[in-house]
């Protein structure tokens, strides 16, 4: 087992000191008034696995980049090898030992492997004998850890999987000790995360250390050794994987929430208005992201649908609300919509009656330069309710009917000439609702409608969602946030890999076998 | 049409198609490096002014080289602290740049001269003269190769031998070293550079002022070698096409060479004959000058290849996770 | 990003830039030894000192409205249309056509009819590079340069071989019939009982540029399309949320650009040469950009930016007439104005946004 790696450094088995590789002590961040990372502590044993899971924005990626060097913490140390190491930036990460796997690679895409592998770690001014060396290395490392790549291939014609191992053969070229991956099976195929997974426990049987950031249950329980849990900035809880289980991760997850119990009455629910069958949508590199989704919601009830992010609720929404495309079959009210063609727009769909809360409000449900009563009719801007005459859109009554809008869901300040970026999240979300719902649609789709929304507005914004509900209309609601699920849903779809898993009503399922489900494990829990 | 005249158009394609050809060089290392630069023809402009200004002050072409060089590096240097520095936008700095050429050259052209912006005509060293290669003279009756040889291979200015030599040099740089791969890299995606730990900014730097370097080369050669003293606006659009060559070489060093003297050839002809009767068809010269700028629209319109620009090509690079 | 108050931003940061671009100048006047402080008085008393100054000054500032709108319209829609000389030269082709081969009645009608001609060579000529980016993602700024050139030459041609009189040797077309003669502001303003000279060539097309750059307003702010273009120019994604259409927000926003540049050519040709003329446009398409982006591609800021350009290039012209600082000058303030404004405005908003940051009392 003594065997040196390519590299000629000796690589150390099991821990035999008590020396972490690598240890936090008290790292602080915050940006403006968001605190990305609050106080975290945290040791990690050489040649452990060790996962970091957490919900998105729990501020994992952040730690992450300040062990790179990308962010300068604001107040705490990181150790290496029990000595205090400063990373001002990516070379000094390098040299301390640290190789990053990043969610979205950071490939030159028209360049071979070799070129990518060699970039930033060249021998001399000269490229023809990196070139060569780095050739001999990375043939031995692909014995060494089943990484094998074609060292003369184009990153833009090799597999998602096959880039990914590129940037593991960057990090181990650069002779990284301890490996960070971020999200690393987000992109990839069940059989291309199973060989991830072996080449990680080839890793650490070398003797690196891993450090993975998931928030995929499945993963932390087939490969860690320990596990660290994050929560809104802050490292909760560390323990031996095989002291816990999947139950009690998902709960330190998601936390226990002061549950926001809305008050409905049960569901009514009336004739079809949103069918969907078989619908598939593929992103813009080719790959399916929604491999055959049917569904069908009805008018008075709400479907939520369940799911760790990324598993093609969002392109789910897209497709939906006309700016994606996709094929299969989607009927509204029972006629039949453009998925592809001509009118596969956001301007059909709202005449058809679909709104839409985006999950990105930012990026897509505001105009973060436009100002309120400008978000109020944008999307909403062709109408003939908010036009004066011909030619003229009627500002004045919009002014007038944004700030009536404002005081009903109670946005504040209750301006509506300030821009949307001068709001608050829970403010700006609650623009985005009250533009949508007061469309009085007959489906609504809605996307995290309470993602970094503050207590009081969460509240709000869900009884307007039963209220609508109880309008009689059809909802469509997709959220990482169970807890929002489950009070709201009438029914619960759980989606995995573009995929729906399986369907249950709230009242007949729990947490615990419904986060089984969106961790892609089928069947009831023990 | 005697063979005579052929050799003639290609020798004057070879010296029109020089300034091009390293205005296109100095276009494929900023734009390689992601940094667009609409701004060639206003550093040519500024070179080629103080090239002709220092000849003839000093009756030395080469320190009028090195002024030029001089002037057109200090051009790059604003276009780098616009669009690499203060992370504005690329494009407008290139319009800012061609402009403030064309005014401060013809201002203190002026100033200095008093002859309508431009310079008294150079003469002697002052200017880059035609090198005659060895047995240049003794050759020239020998059939078909002489007067290749003699005309169109000899009897250039150096400039435009190192112009030809750049070509294998550029592509040398770019594929066969470090700073090449990096190069290459950071116009593509500078994110891979950074993580990489390497600067983004210094790459970017350096390549505008290898640009710049390339560029003072180019005016000087308009002032000092092809033409005797510079004129008001002298390089007439001249950094434009070395922008379209760029495009329809896309962005390679051996397809700039062809692309260049392409674009040389059709203002040779242009300039032998204003007029092209085909027979049926009469070919207008102002269609032949344009033909460079109507080919680059075709080849940016993907409708003869595609023309895939770096990708990272006009963004200021801005860290994110 | 530091957040500034709105009036920094809108009035603030581009006061200082152009401050910054007339002292830079200022410097360049002194070395090459003449008195900075001397030029601009000859500058202010040429430029602004008399309503003969002043005529020529609105004259240059109606060209730049026209060109200016048209770059800012397009830049609402995050497009840089660089090819504003172009379509001005083009639309001066429309103008030269309508007026030497239609038999008009009388001035006001042609009036119309060469506006019409003008707006749709200048749109024909932008739309071109407009459908290469909706549909085949060209760079639009690098086709429209290429356009600029292209038009150049096509003017060139249609110049030598069609519109010039037979036996005359000047590339440019016959003059205008007479009575097409556009009415000089001085002699409207003359029948209204307000002196004005009626020497400059600043003319009745001064109102149409008001015009335009009210219609311009109306059509950014109060119209569905307007909304849309300016949706689509701030978020292409979230645009793309809403239903907007890229492909016809491009194509319109570059058709009424390209107008807008088309119809400048009612000032100069009809207006003032009574003819068509090689490069008649003569850069003002390019100032057209200084103007935009100093304007921060506001119809008010349009307005008072071209009237600033207008009364740089009569004063600049003033200048060259008194001392030996050439009319070139102009094109020096007008680069630094853009440098300034467009690609350097970090440089300035950074330490202003900081500087509020000290001492602010700050607003949000």
């Amino acid at each position: 087992m003594a065997m040196g790696d390519p590299q000629g450094r000796q690589a150390t088995a099991a821990p035999a000191t008590s020396v972490p590789v690598l240890e936090l002590r008290g790292i602080s961040k915050a940006f403006g008034p968001v605190q990305a990372n609050k106080d975290i502590s945290l040791q990690v044993a050489r040649g452990a696995i060790h996962g970091i899971i957490g919900e998105n924005g729990a501020g994992k990626s952040t730690l992450m980049s300040i062990l790179y060097g990308f962010y300068k913490a604001d107040a705490g140390e990181i150790l290496i090898n029990g000595k205090v190491t400063h990373i001002p930036d990516s070379q000094s990460a390098i040299r301390a030992g640290i190789g990053m796997v990043f969610q979205h690679f950071k490939l030159v895409q028209n360049f071979t492997v070799l070129e990518n592998v060699v970039l930033g770690a060249e021998e001399g001014a000269l490229l023809g004998p990196s070139l060569a060396k780095a050739r001999k290395v990375l043939t031995h490392l692909a014995q060494e850890y089943e990484l094998h790549v074609d060292p003369d291939a184009l990153i833009e014609n090799l597999s998602v999987g096959h880039q990914q191992r590129v940037e593991i053969l960057k990090a181990l070229y650069r002779q990284a000790d301890i490996l960070i991956l971020d999200e690393p099976t987000g992109v990839l195929t069940p059989a291309e995360a199973d060989h991830l997974f072996r080449i990680l426990a080839n890793l650490k049987r070398e003797g690196k250390t891993i450090i993975l950031i998931t928030h995929k249950l499945r993963e932390i329980m087939e490969i860690t050794d320990t596990v660290s849990v994050m929560r809104r900035g802050q490292m909760t809880t560390t323990v031996k994987t095989a002291e816990t289980n999947p139950e009690q991760l998902a709960e330190l997850m998601v936390g226990r929430k002061v549950l926001l119990r809305v008050e409905k009455q049960p569901a009514t629910p009336g004739r079809t208005v949103l069918e969907v069958q078989d619908l598939r949508v593929k992103d813009r590199f080719g790959v399916e992201r929604l491999k055959g989704v049917s569904l069908h919601v009805r008018a008075g009830e709400i479907l939520g649908i369940a799911g760790v992010a990324g598993n093609g609720q969002t392109e789910l929404l897209e497709v939906l609300g006309g700016f994606a495309t996709g094929t299969g079959t989607v009927r509204m009210n029972g006629k039949p919509i453009d998925l592809s063609g001509r009118h596969a727009d956001g301007q059909t769909r709202r005449r058809d009656g679909i709104a839409h809360v985006p999950e990105d409000r930012q990026r897509l449900g505001l105009i973060m330069d436009f100002t309120a009563w400008e978000n109020v009719a944008f999307g909403y801007h062709n109408d003939p309710a908010y036009q004066k005459n011909r030619f003229i859109m009627d500002n004045a009554g919009l002014l007038r009917e944004t700030a009536a809008k404002m005081q009903r869901f109670d946005v504040r300040p209750p301006d509506p000439r300030l821009a949307a970026k001068n709001f608050s999240g829970g403010n700006q979300q609650k623009i985005v609702v009250a533009r949508e719902i007061e469309r009085n649609p007959d489906l609504l789709l809605i996307g995290q409608p309470t993602r970094g929304v503050d207590i009081g507005a969460i509240e709000f914004i869900h009884q307007q969602i039963v209220k609508l509900r109880d309008a009689g209309k059809a909802i469509l609601l997709v959220s990482v946030e169970l807890d929002e699920i489950l009070s709201l849903s009438d029914r619960v779809a759980v989606m995995f890999d573009g995929r729906i898993m399986g369907e249950r009503i709230p009242g007949e399922t729990d947490e615990r076998e419904l986060g089984l489900l969106m961790a892609g494990m089928n069947g009831k829990a023990a | 049409m005697s063979f005579e005249s052929y050799v003639s158009i290609l020798d004057s394609t070879v010296r029109l198609g020089t300034p091009l050809l390293l205005a296109c060089l100095a276009g494929l290392f900023s734009e390689r490096s992601g940094v667009f630069d609409i701004g060639l023809e206003g550093k040519m402009l500024v070179a080629a002014f103080l090239s002709a200004a220092v000849a003839y002050t000093t009756g030395s072409a080469w320190l009028g080289l090195l002024a030029g060089i001089a002037g057109s590096l200090v051009f790059s240097a604003i276009h780098g602290l616009a669009s690499i520095t203060f992370r504005g936008n690329q494009l407008i700095s290139g319009v800012a740049i061609n402009m403030l050429a064309s005014g401060i050259t013809v201002l203190v052209g002026q100033n200095w001269f008093h002859q309508g912006g431009g310079t008294p005509a150079l003469s002697g060293a002052a200017r880059f003269r035609d090198m005659t290669l060895p047995f240049a003279n003794e050759l020239r009756d020998v059939p078909f190769l002489g007067p290749i040889y003699a005309e169109l291979i000899s009897g250039h200015s150096v400039l435009v031998y190192l112009a030809f030599l750049l070509v294998p040099a550029t592509w040398w740089v770019l594929y066969r070293t470090r700073f090449g791969l990096r190069l290459r890299a950071v116009g593509e995606n500078p994110a891979a550079v950074d993580t990489a730990g390497v600067s983004v900014v210094a790459l970017r730097y350096a390549a505008l002022a290898i640009a710049g370097v390339l560029c003072g080369i180019a005016g000087s050669y308009l002032s000092t070698a092809l033409a005797a003293g510079f004129g008001r606006e002298m390089t007439a659009g001249r950094g434009y096409i070395a922008l379209a060559a760029l495009i329809f070489a896309k962005w390679r060093p051996w397809q700039a060479l062809g692309s260049t003297m392409f674009f040389g050839f059709l203002a040779a002809v242009s300039i032998r004959y204003p007029t092209i009767d085909l027979g049926v068809l009469v070919i207008p010269n102002e269609f032949m000058d344009n033909l460079p700028y109507i080919l680059t629209v075709v080849v940016l319109a993907g409708f003869v290849g595609k023309a895939i620009p770096p990708r990272a090509g006009g963004e200021p690079y801005v860290k994110e996770r | 990003m530091d957040r500034l108050p709105k009036w920094a931003d809108a009035v603030l940061v581009p006061l200082l830039s152009i401050v910054i671009a007339f002292v830079l100048s200022g410097i360049v006047i002194a070395a090459i030894g003449e008195n900075p402080l001397n030029a601009l008085m000859i500058m202010i008393d040429g430029g602004l000192g008399s309503t003969y100054g002043w005529g020529y000054t609105l004259y240059y500032a109606t060209n730049f409205m026209f060109t200016g709108l048209a770059v800012a319209v397009a830049f609402h829609a995050s497009l840089f249309n660089i090819g504003g000389d172009g379509q001005a030269q083009l639309g001066g082709l429309g103008v030269a056509l309508a007026c030497l081969f239609i038999p008009w009645p009388n001035w006001w009608v042609a009036l119309i009819g060469a506006t019409a001609a003008s707006a749709l060579f200048g749109a024909a000529w932008a739309a071109i590079p407009a459908w290469l980016q909706a549909k085949r993602g060209s760079h639009i700024v690098i086709t429209t340069i290429m356009f600029n050139f292209v038009g150049a030459g096509l003017m060139l041609y249609v110049l030598k071989h069609f519109l010039k009189p037979a036996g005359s040797q000047d590339p440019s077309s016959a003059d205008f019939p007479a009575h097409l003669e556009l009415p000089k502001l001085g002699e409207i303003l003359g029948a209204v009982g307000i002196p004005f000279s009626k020497d400059p060539p600043v003319n009745v097309t001064l109102l149409i540029a008001l015009a335009a750059c009210f219609l311009v307003w109306v059509l950014i702010w109060h119209t569905r399309f307007g909304f849309a273009l300016r949706a689509f120019g701030k978020s292409e994604p979230a645009a793309r949320y809403a239903g907007i259409s890229p492909v016809r927000i491009t194509m319109g926003a570059m058709l009424i650009s390209g107008a807008l540049a088309g119809m400048m050519s009612i000032n100069n040709v009809m207006g003032e040469a009574q003819r068509l003329v090689l490069n008649s446009s003569e850069g003002a398409g390019f100032i057209g950009i200084a103007v935009a982006l100093m304007g921060r591609s506001h119809p008010l800021g349009v307005l008072l930016a071209s009237i600033l350009f207008g009364f740089l290039y009569q004063g600049g012209a003033e200048l060259s007439m008194w001392t030996s600082i050439p009319p070139q000058l102009i094109w020096v303030i007008q680069a630094l104005v853009i440098l300034f404004t467009g690609a350097l405005d970090n440089m300035v908003r950074i330490p202003v946004a900081a500087a509020f940051r000290k001492f602010g009392k700050r607003r949000t």
